[in-house]
């Protein structure tokens, strides 16, 4: 089946906005930090934009410490199944409502 | 008979029964009216119950209802509830009654008030869930659900050697605080540890809880761990291994997470990393901590349901849930991937949505206690929870590149025990005194304060910029068709090897020793052959005269034996 309905973010204009929209949340969030005075429960925090900061730096830690486990203990996907399983070619689950 | 001293599991097994010689739109309604009852009967006991009953020389508490076990009890009800609904549409007698009869075991085992009690819903609880798994009907499920029985069973086995050590010690089976002191304490931890999922001990849970059927993933995610995290608020309140143990359980499932390709599995890595939080807050034991990880643990099981429910929904229409099979389904899919966003967000813990709500009182606790590296660890955890968990799984499944799949929404069943779960996560989100109210200790928490509403919002949103950016980098790693080792790999390769090695090497020495025998065996034939061949020495053949001088020689043997020792 193929259809040629234009969904929302088939259009590349509206995957631009949502990306702007999160561009303008995140810098007036950073502004924010400069207005307000937030209460500081420990002295990390007193560090002016600490979670902007630290929202960014760990996120993008968790991403580069994941490739680094991916190359550590990434294997082939039938790694243990060609010897577990006597029947290779698992057929479709029952339950699927999937037509054949 | 309608008193509050009715165990509040005779209802799930009583409905099991009921499932079992009913058909199509009655058993719908009776299994959902028995547990709405249920549910509603614990809602109106006051104060506490505690029903005693006399076993051998034990004094038994099979059924105790107080403040701690009552939170736990009513978000059962309500998974409970939201599960078989969910699951309604399936065929399947058995996926219903062993559905009932596992969350009627997890709510036993949360009324235990003694640990014999608590030792026989543990097992009840591994042997009807795996029925789960297996219900998936394929060899690679019914091989996990084996190992996953194992596990469960062994933690079992180690629970009983706890408590018998343990009523050994103290003579009393009452379960209240424990505690590691004694060598008892030690092995009752372990056996919840098993079933908390603690690090090295959480693979049958990323194992089977993927392999098993769309609506039972349902029922497994919500029931199993709660019950180990209610036993751990029970008898480990305050012990500080806990805290530690919480904190890498909170973080290192999230760097596993990113790298799995199928999604249900990604949203099992991220059920462990929610329970360290909880661990964590029980390790930190203080009114506020303990709070913070029962209240998490009640919006946990909400939320957590309603994730695994729109990927159950998705496996459903579908039938593919790897990252790389599926994406783009928001084009036929829509209302699936909204509530799916909503659960997304609620694990995430935004603002406005159940997650938020509860986190912050661990996290707060933590700070107020001193525990700085720990928070900043929790901290990055929740950073984490937001990029594995509240992006990855709607951006894969829903949006990232278009499958070309074009499906449908689920059926209206699956929609609406959605729905329900969606709103639940929004209420106490927004009305955060509703979960409060229930919680075990009297603690004041405001969790709506502009700092903490701005600081969250700044480290969410930073997170999800750091997201879009290593993707526009294309640094963010790519989904890939692939096994990732973890600590299974010690039985699933190591332990195999092992004992392929072993089995090689008897086979081996047997086959050397048979080799070894039947060389003995065929030279003594040889032997043999050899004498009595024409040339041999057993083939001469002899004149019968010889035979005549040996009987001759015999009876003078005989003569002079008689001769020596004569007769009295």
């Amino acid at each position: 089946m193929h259809d040629e309905k234009q969904y929302l973010f088939d259009n590349p204009r509206n995957v631009k906005a949502v990306l702007y929209l999160l561009y303008i949340s995140c810098g007036l969030l950073l502004l924010i930090d400069f207005v307000i005075h937030r209460h500081v429960a420990n002295h990390w925090e007193k560090l002016l934009g600490f979670y902007c900061i630290y929202g960014f730096i760990g996120c993008s830690a968790i991403v580069i410490g994941s490739k680094w486990l991916r190359a550590m203990v990434e294997r082939e996907e039938d790694y243990y199944t060609r010897e577990e399983l006597t029947d290779e070619t698992t057929p479709p689950p029952e339950e699927s409502h999937v037509e054949q | 008979m309608w008193s509050s001293s009715v165990p509040a599991f005779i209802p799930f097994f009583l409905a099991a029964a009921l499932a079992l010689v009913t058909r199509g739109r009655i058993r719908s309604v009776l299994m959902l009216a028995v547990v709405t009852l249920s549910g509603l009967h614990l809602w109106f006991i006051d104060g506490e119950v505690l029903v005693t009953m006399p076993f051998l020389d034990y004094e038994l508490i099979p059924y105790r209802v107080d403040d701690l076990s009552v939170v736990f009890g009513y978000v059962f009800h309500i998974a409970a509830f939201i599960s078989i609904l969910f699951a309604l549409h399936v065929k399947d007698t058995m996926q219903h009654v062993v559905g009932l009869l596992y969350a009627g075991s997890a709510v036993g085992a949360l009324f235990a008030g003694d640990l014999l009690t608590v030792f026989v819903f543990w097992e009840l609880l591994a042997v009807t869930s795996v029925f789960l798994v297996w219900a998936q009907r394929t060899e690679r499920a019914y091989q996990s659900g084996m190992r996953y029985l194992i596990i469960q069973v062994m933690s079992g086995v180690v629970l009983l050697a706890g408590v018998l050590i343990h009523f050994r010690d103290t003579g009393s089976l009452e379960f209240s605080f424990i505690g590691i002191e004694s060598l008892g304490g030690c092995l009752i931890l372990l056996a919840f540890g098993i079933k908390a999922a603690f690090p090295l001990l959480h693979t049958w849970l990323t194992d089977a809880y993927p392999e098993a059927t769309p609506t039972g993933t349902v029922f497994l995610s919500a029931f199993t761990t709660k019950t180990a995290i209610y036993m751990l608020a029970r008898g480990y309140p305050g012990t500080e291994m806990l805290i530690y143990i919480g904190a890498v359980m909170a973080t290192f499932p999230i760097f596993y997470a990113v790298i799995q390709n199928d999604l249900r599995r990604v949203l099992s890595y991220s059920l462990i990393n929610q329970l360290g939080f909880m661990v964590c807050g029980i390790g930190i034991g203080t009114a506020l901590a303990v709070n913070g990880a029962v209240a998490h643990a009640f919006v946990h099981i909400i939320y957590k349901s309603l994730l695994f429910m729109s990927m159950g929904a998705v496996l459903y229409m579908t039938g593919k849930i790897k990252a790389t099979d599926i994406g783009g389904l928001y084009k036929t899919m829509p209302i699936t991937a909204i509530l799916c966003i909503i659960g997304a967000a609620s694990i995430s813990a935004f603002p406005l949505f159940s997650g938020f709500v509860a986190k912050s009182m661990i996290m707060a606790a933590a700070i107020k206690e001193g525990h700085q590296v720990i928070w900043l660890v929790l901290l990055l955890a929740s950073a984490g929870v937001l990029k594995h968990a509240g992006i990855q799984i709607p951006y894969f499944a829903f949006f990232a590149h278009d499958s070309g799949i074009r499906t449908s929404e689920p059926p209206r069943n699956m929609l609406l025990a959605m729905t329900i779960a969606a709103v639940l996560c929004l209420a106490f989100g927004m009305y955060p005194k509703m979960l409060y109210r229930l919680l075990p200790f009297a603690t004041e928490f405001t969790p709506y304060d502009l700092s903490h509403v701005v600081t969250q919002t700044q480290l969410l949103f930073f997170a999800m910029l750091a997201f879009v950016w290593l993707n526009l980098q294309g640094v963010y790693p790519a989904e890939r068709v692939a096994t990732n080792l973890d600590a299974e790999w010690l039985y699933r390769r190591f332990l195999r090897r092992v004992v392929e090695k072993f089995g090689a090497w008897i086979r081996f020495s047997d086959s050397g020793m048979r080799e070894r025998a039947e060389e003995n065996i065929a030279r003594f034939t040889a032997y043999l052959a050899q004498r009595h061949y024409p040339t041999g020495k057993g083939a001469v053949i002899r004149p019968t005269g010889n035979m005549v001088m040996y009987i001759a020689i015999l009876l003078a043997a005989y003569l002079w034996l008689l001769l020596s020792f004569p007769q009295h």
